[in-house]
């Protein structure tokens, strides 16, 4: 047994230097230096100022923005209590509720309300009023954006058509009808948004 | 179900098994030790380690160095935890995990779990993710493969009372196998987008004039060999889902086949090593089937969507989207999640947790099936010739004739220890979720009432047995009861299988190949696959039956005529 430890400890040490030090140092050196957009996050720069990472999803609200879906993630406040923090990307998550729970089918029926009551009525896209994996789930479907265009045209005064077609132009499709989604970054959509007109 | 979900299926299965041929007969010649592109190097590392390349190891001596190096390995990694404080490498000065989180944490990693009970972002350094866990994947992903090694040079020759060296084999899956490809991975995943920096978080200001703080990392080089190793311990709490971790569909579709490629490649590698390809093929064939199945059954789940909500109002298409993404939607998470609980992987693209009854039920299927579908890195292989021994055994009882497999005699020690492996696998799971159903702090611990609280007891003791580290996330694990309940599970799951599977390798190895006759029963062939499977649900599936019914067909039921909890 004792002539086992020499080389199984140093086997241990030597792989956390080399594969554990080494090569995660080497590799994000490489990585700032050749694809420095990627290595720091993808983040989105705005008149000089970063305003978000184009694969993180961000809270918007009003009837002046596309709305993004809901986000599960909770926090606590300065008195200890529970409270919605969505799209905090200091953390990540989804709800855990299952599919007979009270709560989470409650959720839904008064967010199918809402958005009722603000896009018009008839069955609603199913990412419009649940909760996604990560809490920070940066796309909506193209249905649901489509859906949300006339009212956002209508509140910042654009021609519903307008609106429209910034949908289908910064829209992603299904690869070769089989890999990914239809669907629209949200973060995109609101920043194409914002430079052809002020809310 | 649509055809382009279906198509994607296809896509998965075609590019792996594919992919698992020419993999497979490097992997043997890796195993038969004809590799030496890399001599010098391997060398070196002998020499500073002070390895001799040329002993060989008796099963025994086999298990017992596996052993010291897991244990040496367990009590670095929870002494990093506990330190990471005063460690390099932590932005976000993150403070020292606890004693019984690091147990569960350190449990978790040495066995190639991966169960995450703790938060990433706030409750893991860098520096404990780099150094820590991110060896640990390269390390336990190696050793897997190294058993399943030393159990195929025992069937490949006769006679034999030596199984290889422990550490010579676990250098050279690393140099010729882990490494090379994870870095490959890792380039091609940052290119896609996911990060790698040792800068903290970023706080920037948002469109809409807010704030929010962005967690990021050194994660594109984790990523990689979390996939590639069968490992699954994610950066993030959201594992897979999270956007740097998984930035858009072909990055998922990258990643399931990460997780599953060596899974396959290995019963090819078994073939070639014993000169009798076929019989690596019927193994194969087994592996691919039962997960096929499962990823049809699992996206089917999903796709007819949950009635009640459909009741409520929402669109019936395209199906159940609560806990997933929008970059994937419906076939690409539950390929996702079908195929890293078919592997030991445990990694998930969408929350298990807010599946449907069904939906959840095949991923927990897959686990108590005892990972074999293809299972972790070496860990699924070693298990299927479990249950093939077993399957020449009923074999052999239904003509009355002493069983044989690839030519070794299957005898009453070899069947005892196989049979040994699997129960360990069921009394822990069945007594550990009973247990904690009876205790206060476990019935405390489900985030959900009714049924789908008792399925998410059972998936977290059935994930932690079968060592693949997928949760039902709303259970909260950090407690005294499951923090060493689950970490016991996890060490009994990996090393009272892996101790009899090398001890029946050492037994098998001793005896004499046997030719091939008439009265011989052929398992390279189709009627042989059939009784694999056969056994594989008879045994691994059977046993769960009323803990299923009671759990996910109920709450199924329930469901369907619009009860809620």
């Amino acid at each position: 047994m004792r002539r086992e430890i020499r080389p199984a400890l140093s086997l241990v040490l030597l792989f956390t230097l080399v594969l554990g030090v080494a090569l995660p140092a080497a590799f994000t050196g490489l990585a700032q230096a050749v694809l420095p957009f990627q290595a720091n996050g993808s983040l989105l720069e705005r008149n000089g100022q970063i305003i978000g990472s184009a694969l993180i999803g961000q809270s918007f609200a009003g009837p002046t923005w596309f709305t993004p879906r809901p986000s599960a993630l909770t926090g606590t406040d300065a008195a200890g209590k529970t409270i919605a923090t969505p799209y905090d990307a200091a953390e990540s998550g989804g709800s855990s509720s299952g599919p007979t729970n009270a709560g989470m089918i409650a959720r839904v029926r008064s967010r199918i309300a809402a958005y009722r009551k603000t896009y018009g009525p008839g069955p609603v896209p199913d990412d419009a009023v649940t909760t996604s994996g990560s809490g920070l789930d940066p796309d909506i479907s193209l249905e649901n954006a489509l859906r949300q265009a006339p009212a956002i045209a209508a509140a910042r005064k654009l021609p519903a058509a307008t609106v429209t077609a910034l949908v289908n132009r910064l829209a992603a499709h299904r690869l070769f009808g089989v890999i990914g989604t239809d669907h629209v970054n949200v973060l995109k959509l609101n920043l194409a948004l914002s430079r052809i007109g002020a809310p | 179900m649509t055809t382009h979900g279906s198509l994607y299926i296809a896509l998965v299965l075609v590019l792996v098994l594919g992919a698992a041929f020419p993999l497979g007969a490097y992997m043997a010649r890796l195993f038969e030790g004809r590799l030496r592109l890399l001599a010098p190097v391997e060398t070196g590392i002998y020499r500073i380690c002070g390895i001799d390349p040329t002993r060989q190891m008796t099963w025994a001596a086999y298990a017992v160095a596996l052993l010291i190096l897991s244990a040496l390995h367990f009590i670095l990694l929870y002494a990093i935890l506990r330190l990471q404080y005063y460690l390099p490498f932590n932005p976000q000065h993150i403070a020292g995990m606890a004693p019984m989180l690091a147990f569960n944490t350190a449990a978790s990693f040495t066995t190639n779990t991966n169960w995450q009970a703790y938060a990433p972002e706030s409750m893991i350094s860098n520096g404990a993710q780099m150094f820590g866990l991110v060896v640990h994947m390269f390390i336990s992903a190696a050793a897997g493969i190294a058993v399943a090694a030393a159990l195929m040079r025992a069937f490949a020759s006769g006679g034999l009372k030596t199984l290889g060296n422990l550490y010579v084999d676990i250098v050279r899956i690393t140099l010729y196998l882990l490494l090379p490809v994870a870095l490959i991975a890792a380039i091609l995943l940052l290119v896609a987008g996911i990060p790698m920096t040792f800068d903290g978080f970023a706080t920037i200001h948002t469109l809409a004039g807010g704030t929010q703080t962005i967690a990021r990392g050194p994660i594109a080089l984790q990523e990689a060999i979390k996939e590639l190793g069968t490992n699954g311990g994610g950066f993030f709490n959201a594992n897979s889902a999270h956007p740097f971790e998984n930035p858009n569909a072909l990055t998922n579709l990258f990643e399931i086949w990460l997780l599953l490629v060596i899974g396959f490649a290995l019963p090819i590698a078994f073939g070639h090593l014993i000169g009798r390809r076929r019989e690596g093929i019927a193994l194969f064939t087994a592996m691919a089937l039962i997960l096929g199945l499962a990823m049809a059954g699992d996206y089917a789940a999903e796709a007819a969507n949950n009635p009640i909500l459909v009741h409520a109002g929402i669109m019936a298409r395209p199906g159940n989207m609560v806990g997933k993404e929008i970059r994937f939607g419906i076939a690409q998470s539950t390929t996702f999640n079908t195929a890293a609980t078919g592997t030991s992987t445990g990694a998930v693209d969408a929350v298990t947790d807010s599946d449907t009854p069904l939906g959840g039920l095949i991923p927990l299927f897959l686990m108590q099936l005892g990972e074999i579908a293809p299972g972790g890195v070496g860990s699924g292989l070693y298990g299927m010739v479990l249950f093939a021994l077993l399957a020449v055994f009923v074999a052999g009882l239904m003509v009355g004739r002493t069983p044989e497999y690839l030519g070794k005699k299957v005898q009453s020690k070899e069947i005892k220890l196989a049979m040994l492996a699997v129960l360990i696998q069921t009394l822990f799971i069945l007594a550990g979720t009973g247990f904690s159903l009876l205790t206060g702090s476990g019935l405390a611990s489900l985030a959900n009432a009714g049924p789908h609280g008792l399925t998410e007891m059972l998936y977290g003791w059935t994930s932690a047995t079968e060592n693949n580290g997928s949760a039902f996330a709303g259970l909260s694990a950090n407690t005294p009861l499951l923090d060493y309940g689950l970490g016991l599970a996890m060490l009994f799951g990996r090393f009272a299988v892996l101790i009899p599977v090398l001890a029946i390798a050492g037994s098998l190895a001793l005896k004499p190949k046997l030719p091939q006759s008439t009265g011989t029963f052929p398992t390279d062939g189709p009627l042989f696959t059939g009784l694999l499977i056969g056994v594989i649900v008879i045994l691994g599936g059977l046993q769960f039956m009323p803990a299923d019914t009671l759990g996910p067909l109920a709450e199924h039921y329930l469901m369907l005529s619009g009860k809620t909890f």
